[in-house]
């Protein structure tokens, strides 16, 4: 009797499991089951090997495949036989190199970008088509393409730029500019033009209007630009590739580039795992200061919405 | 309220800044490549003034080409890898972008998180993490062995090699470039599609279409633009790209148009050659560039806004 008991239930099983597997197959659109697998396999598939890339990173052996055991070796050994990131010459100077170009980056293309989306939202006459359309550009040209051209400029034309830093800052500014364009551009529209010609009204002159009212109603946008430029910089390797001048210059995805092509080791891992953990507190520091400064617009959008906006 | 010539005055740094380090470089480009060679030192001596162009080497490189020509296979290759990545781009994000938007409720923010996680994570950190799961022992090799997939792939004829995944196999070169530029793809198409008015489907679904038939005729149509806006958005740096074949094959056989114009700059530097292959690039992509604006602007004349 129990045995009848058990028959049945597996055959209801069966049928439903069937009838949803059809109803997936028949309709899946309808039902989103089926959806929701492929959403979260690509989840999976999008993330875990970073993860395993940071759990070798800690791995107490040269090997990048077989797991031997929990090391912080990789980062902090001063043993010259490991080539550890925070002691190792060349990955240290790759670190500082990366970090100073990302510094250098925000520091000139931000402020130039605001200027230049201000600009470009209000001005109205000859030239500003063309300024518009120039800026939308760099954001649509390939990186080899705009590579092969600051190359031949700097080595052709403007000669007086050597290769290496000043030529890889430059061609990084060329590149973030239009981000901060097309990041602030959207805040000056949101935030329309009322507010100044309020502040007018009561008597402020075009210098204070701009400085007092402006400026701070700018400010998420312009931080939410300065943590893109930065991450965007720190990501870079074909224009800092394209314009270094050996091993001094050298960033930390040319260190990662060189090494997959030579032999990976656990600290080229590390390296990379670091400027990650660095871009992503910068990023999560400019959502943050973002979310401060924008306390209390509940009227435009949502918290996704800036989360989603920061991809862009 | 304020005088007139301020907000061009504003624009110039950027301006000057965007004449002088994006369009001069350009010239730069056009004056090496319609340029000569220096017969003993083969170095570039670029022209600058049009009347002193020499189109010898472009005109050879267009020739390169033409099929048959040394660069045929290249090209053909490359435009094979970016359509085959696209498509794959498409299967894949298509049904992530439509849940995301239309399904996912009390998940959607973490969703949204996840799948804007990987633009701050170095794409070279991508790519150097499947070396360490695709190298000979890593995960996803001692994964696809046990589970035979690597049997599979190779009687489909999908890799040549099924125990070397990282030894030249445009298979793995594919997957690589779509496991780069998917979140870039991903994004705008989500946009689009949380964009669509729910009222739409509503009316579909009253006047009787079934689910499928307002999907086809109301949402495909109205993420339309969201779809040639992703594409568009990976389909031209993948033209250019030549690192991800370097990482994940380094073979000569998996080389795309970048690995030819990256050789002639740092391998033996022929920057002639580079800046004419270089142009001829570029002229494809602003006609691919060209298309996608040409498509917009009469969506935008079709749709009300």
């Amino acid at each position: 009797m129990s045995q009848a008991v058990a028959t049945g239930r597996t055959r209801t099983q069966e049928f439903s499991t069937w009838r949803r597997l059809r109803g997936w197959i028949g309709n899946p659109w309808g039902k989103p089951r089926f959806l929701v697998v492929i959403t979260w396999t690509y989840i999976v598939w999008s993330i875990a090997p970073v993860l395993v890339a940071i759990q070798f990173s800690f791995n107490d052996s040269r090997s990048l495949t077989v797991w031997h055991g929990f090391t912080t070796k990789w980062y902090t050994s001063t043993s010259p036989d490991i080539n550890s990131v925070f002691h190792d010459p060349a990955l240290r100077g790759a670190l500082q190199q990366s970090l100073r170009l990302a510094f250098f980056d925000v520091l000139i293309a931000v402020p130039i970008g605001v200027l230049l989306a201000i600009g470009l939202a209000r001005w109205r006459g000859r030239g500003s088509g063309g300024a518009n359309f120039l800026m939308l550009f760099p954001l649509v040209t390939p990186e080899i393409v705009m590579g092969v051209s600051l190359l031949l400029l700097f080595s052709q034309l403007l000669t007086i730029v050597p290769f290496g830093t000043w030529a890889q800052v430059l061609g990084h500014v060329t590149f973030s500019i239009s981000y901060v364009v097309v990041i602030v551009r959207g805040r000056l529209f949101s935030i329309g033009r009322s507010y100044e010609e309020a502040a007018a009204d009561l008597g402020a002159s075009p210098p204070v209007a701009l400085y007092r009212v402006l400026l701070p109603l700018l400010l998420p946008a312009v931080v939410a630009s300065a943590a893109i430029v930065f991450a965007i910089s720190i990501d870079d390797f074909v224009i800092s590739q394209w314009l270094s001048n050996g091993a001094n210059t050298t960033t930390v995805p040319m260190t990662i580039y060189n090494a997959t092509r030579a032999t990976p080791q656990p600290s080229t891992d590390g390296i990379a795992t670091v400027i990650m953990v660095i871009t992503l507190l910068a990023v999560v520091l400019g959502v943050l200061v973002f979310r401060f400064f924008t306390r209390g617009e509940h009227a435009r959008g949502s918290a996704i919405d800036d989360v989603a906006g920061f991809g862009i | 309220m304020y005088p007139r010539w301020l907000w061009p005055a504003f624009a110039l740094p950027g301006v000057v800044w965007l004449l002088i380090l994006f369009v001069l470089p350009f010239y730069a480009v056009v004056g090496v490549a319609f340029g000569s060679v220096d017969p003993i030192l083969l170095t570039a001596v670029p022209a600058w003034n049009p009347l002193d162009w020499n189109f010898g080497w472009v005109s050879e490189v267009l020739t390169g080409l033409e099929p048959g020509g040394i660069y045929w296979d290249v090209f053909i290759r490359t435009v094979r890898y970016v359509v085959l990545s696209l498509a794959g781009c498409i299967l894949i994000g298509y049904p992530v972008a439509y849940y995301i938007s239309r399904h996912a409720s009390r998940t959607k923010s973490l969703l949204l998180i996840l799948l804007v996680l990987p633009f701050w994570i170095s794409y070279l950190m991508r790519m150097l993490a499947w070396i360490n799961l695709l190298s000979p022992g890593g995960y996803a090799e001692r994964f696809l062995s046990a589970t035979h997939i690597n049997d599979l792939l190779y009687h489909l004829g999908l890799v040549s090699d099924p125990n070397n995944y990282l030894g030249g196999e445009s298979f793995t070169v594919i997957v690589a470039l779509i496991y780069g530029y998917i979140p870039y793809f991903i994004l705008p198409l989500y946009a689009s599609l949380d964009r669509i008015d729910r009222s739409h489907l509503e009316a579909a679904r009253d006047l009787g279409a079934s689910p499928w038939r307002a999907f086809l005729h109301v949402t495909l149509p109205l993420s339309r633009t969201g779809l040639l806006g992703g594409a568009v958005l990976i389909t031209l740096p993948m033209f250019g790209d030549y690192y991800t074949p370097n990482i994940v094959s380094g073979a000569p056989t998996t080389s795309m148009i970048g690995n030819q114009i990256d050789l002639y700059f740092h391998g033996g530097p022929q920057p002639t050659i580079g800046a004419a292959l270089t142009i001829l690039l570029s002229a494809f992509l602003v006609l691919l560039m060209g298309y996608y604006m040409w498509v917009i602007h009469r969506a935008s004349r079709d749709l009300p806004a």
